[in-house]
């Protein structure tokens, strides 16, 4: 398939503002929604390059990261995200196996509420827990990653990341290349990648592919050569250890013999091919270090943009334009 | 007292009656039924033309949670729910706390639906000690107290050998072995069907197969041992087809569905409400080519019985995380509203197979009486308002859990009154009968 001619549509966004009070995920949202965060997030990344890294567009706000899985990455990226606008803010950590024990989930967001924070940034091991507090919160929600469900600014960073280099989405082929059925950041990425006009492959073992994936609008295969021919983007998803047990695969070894990515591998795809991980990977079992640390990899791009990301989601909830002329 | 039940349309297909009759009641008995029978000092009750006069409803799977579980409903309040639903006998679940796998449970729950005095109450006792699936429970006991039926409802017997013992032992008695039909390791964390919608939602899936392996083994093992057995809450299609090749090799199987399983699709796990805990269940609400094939099942005779599964939780433990909340639905005020409006209005079945599936099948089913209105029989009546205007509130149910997924449902269809052992238990105010 050859890219199509009109490739910057995606640079012009209808709306000035996000329609919903929260962003539980990128199924939701429209095309011009999301090309207005990855606009958003340019003007948010040259914030990050300023020797004086902060702007007081959330002064007076307060946003409270509830995490209730371990995180380095999304939760660092957004804590700078936040004091980089000038946000209060406060992290709370819960171990999800005190959990059982100890308060509901809507007991605990109640309790937060009662303290008007503005926003909620959840972390959460159940799918569909941000829809729980989003139908009793009134602060915005935002998701940042419900079980196998979405992770919706991991996609939007990927994009801005892709974006970034390719000066497009639309007509790209991006290979999704790991553990599907598990993944929330491969639910947020199908959503936004064909939203915006990509064209989309996955590739597992059948063990770890979801139920009718073909009904997401991508293509699936479980032949790696076939889903990396002539990608624009590779993207790679962590294999966890445990999943061995649940006997989706024999063993790391023969998972990294057929799908794992390496250089061999990467000569199917164009030349000017992007690698990309959400993190954590493992190396020599989806990804060879080789192809990790090598010139294709964007991975590290992809942690910074991070933040521009999380800023433009941040910003925008909170009022976005409309905020800013108001004040 | 007797009481003249005039102008009705009986439907009573054991006596293959189907047309306008008088039913004459002589306190707990069917006294006669006919046209134009004479009043003879009966209180008359006058039926409104349109209603429909029918043995009385059983709801041959429910789960009234006492003894144990009495935050989420008791035997006085799930046979108030039952007689408001129209039914006038329930058969309830073991899985209470403790097990319903001793007699003294069972004469203890007996003992609660005396007290309340409203639908009749007939218990399932377990078929393994604290349904743990190692050791029989006392089936003879069981028996002697009041069970009507075994299962391990809640769960599959845990092995196909003590699924066969207990096939053959309950054979002894002539009591069918009821199974909640799955297979566990197939099942493993599974929170709903595994299909489209729940990959999307990122929720972890159980096939169909799940519960079909479930069926297969079942139906060879009554195949084995030649005793009765009875297929709980079938949802997917291939059991479906597992029960009709069964039948067909003469196989002793029946089989039940749920008015969730022919109503809802797992697009409700999606919409109206994303992640709502009141449409988890399990079985899992399915695809809708399964639902279609429940309709099937239901339109041609392969599914013997409509029952409830009503499930109740309390509403705390349903406010949480869906992978997190309790399988279950409450159901049994629902029911008939549903299955008038979905299976008789919506042209799948008539009137006369309905009352099959819901009074003559469960009664033949369970070896209980009722399902007939022939004279002598327990005087148990559902009257039904085949047109009246149903809108579901689930603030209003009489079940102490509200956990539906039915609320502000119009529906077409509901119970006008219910009657049992002669006695009016349930007059439905919006109806306007007069009894």
């Amino acid at each position: 398939m050859s890219p199509p001619v009109i490739t910057h549509v995606e640079q012009t966004p209808a709306v000035t503002s996000l329609r919903s009070k929260d962003l539980l995920g990128i199924a939701d949202m429209a095309p011009d929604e999301i090309s207005l965060i990855l606009d958003t997030a340019e003007a948010m990344k040259e914030i990050g390059s300023r020797p004086i890294k902060k702007v007081p567009a959330l002064r007076g706000k307060t946003v409270v990261n509830l995490f209730y899985e371990p995180s380095t990455r999304t939760r660092t990226s957004f804590e700078i995200a936040e004091k980089r606008l000038s946000a209060d803010t406060l992290s709370i950590a819960i171990a999800s196996s005190s959990v059982v024990k100890g308060e509901t989930l809507a007991d605990t967001a109640l309790n937060l509420e009662a303290m008007q924070p503005d926003m909620i940034v959840l972390r959460h091991p159940s799918s569909g827990a941000c829809h729980l507090l989003s139908r009793i919160c009134r602060s915005a929600i935002i998701n940042a990653g419900d079980g196998m469900h979405e992770h919706p600014t991991q996609a939007l960073l990927d994009a801005f990341t892709i974006r970034e280099r390719k000066k497009r989405l639309a007509g790209l082929k991006v290979a999704i290349v790991g553990d599907l059925l598990h993944s929330r950041v491969l639910r947020s990425n199908i959503h936004l990648l064909t939203k915006m006009g990509a064209e989309v492959w996955v590739c597992g073992p059948p063990t770890l592919i979801p139920t009718d994936v073909t009904r997401f609008g991508v293509r699936a295969t479980s032949h790696v050569d076939e889903a990396v021919a002539d990608a624009d983007v590779i993207m790679l998803l962590r294999i966890q250890l445990e999943r061995m047990e649940g006997a989706f695969f024999p063993s790391l070894r023969e998972y990294f013999n057929i799908f794992g990515m390496t250089e061999a591998r990467l000569r199917g795809a164009k030349p000017d091919v992007m690698i990309m991980h959400p993190g954590p990977m493992n190396r020599g079992v989806e990804i060879a270090s080789e192809v990790a640390d090598g010139p294709y990899s964007v991975i590290l791009d992809q942690v910074a943009n991070g933040v521009a990301v999380r800023m433009a989601v941040l910003y925008l909830l909170a009022g976005g334009v409309e905020h800013e002329t108001a004040a | 007292m007797k009481r003249l039940l005039k102008g009705g349309r009986v439907v009573d297909p054991a006596n293959g009656i189907d047309g306008v009759h008088d039913v004459l009641l002589d306190d707990d008995r069917i006294a006669g039924i006919g046209r134009d029978l004479p009043v003879d000092g009966a209180a008359v009750v006058e039926i409104p033309q349109g209603f429909v006069v029918c043995p009385g409803f059983i709801d041959m799977h429910v789960h009234l949670r006492e003894p144990g579980q009495e935050h989420k409903e008791t035997v006085a309040s799930g046979a108030a729910a039952a007689v408001a639903g129209g039914f006038t006998a329930v058969a309830c679940m073991p899985n209470t706390t403790p097990v319903n796998d001793d007699a003294n449970v069972t004469a203890y729950i007996l003992a609660r639906a005396a007290e309340a005095g409203l639908a009749r109450v007939y218990p399932i006792g377990a078929v393994s000690r604290g349904s743990k699936g190692e050791l029989l429970a006392d089936i003879a006991e069981l028996k002697q107290a009041g069970c009507v039926a075994i299962t391990d409802d809640g769960r599959p017997v845990a092995t196909a050998l003590l699924l066969r013992r207990a096939m053959e032992y309950a054979g002894m008695f002539g009591i069918p072995v009821i199974e909640h039909c799955e297979d566990p390791s197939l099942k493993g964390e599974g929170v709903a069907h595994e299909g489209y919608h729940a990959a999307v939602l990122g929720l972890r899936g159980m096939p169909g197969a799940c519960e079909a392996l479930g069926v297969e083994r079942g139906i060879l093992l009554s195949e084995l041992t030649g005793s009765h057995f009875h297929v709980a809450h079938m949802s997917a299609r291939a059991s479906l087809r597992a029960v009709r090749k069964g039948r067909e090799a003469g196989v002793r199987v029946t089989c039940e569905v749920t008015p969730h399983h022919f109503t809802l699709t797992d697009e409700s796990l999606a919409s109206p409400i994303p992640y709502d805990t009141n449409v988890k269940m399990n079985p899992p609400l399915r695809e809708a080519a399964d639902r279609d094939a429940m309709l099937a099942g239901i339109a041609d005779g392969s599914v013997d019985a409509i029952a409830s599964d009503h499930a109740p939780h309390h509403y705390d433990e349903k406010k949480v995380e869906f992978d997190r909340a309790p399988f279950g639905i409450v159901g049994l005020e629902t029911a008939v509203s549903l299955s008038l409006d979905r299976l008789v209005h919506a042209g799948i079945i008539r009137l006369p197979r309905l009352v099959e599936l819901l009074s003559v099948n469960p009664a033949r089913i369970l070896g209980v009486a009722g399902g007939s209105l022939s004279v002598g029989a327990p005087a148990d009546l559902t009257i039904l308002a085949p047109d009246l205007h149903v809108r579901i509130d689930a603030s209003r149910l009489r079940s102490r859990s509200k956990n539906t997924p039915f609320d502000g449902w119009q529906l077409r269809g509901g119970v006008a009154a219910t009657i049992v052992g002669g006695r009016p238990v349930f007059i439905n105010p919006d109806a306007g009968l007069s009894v």
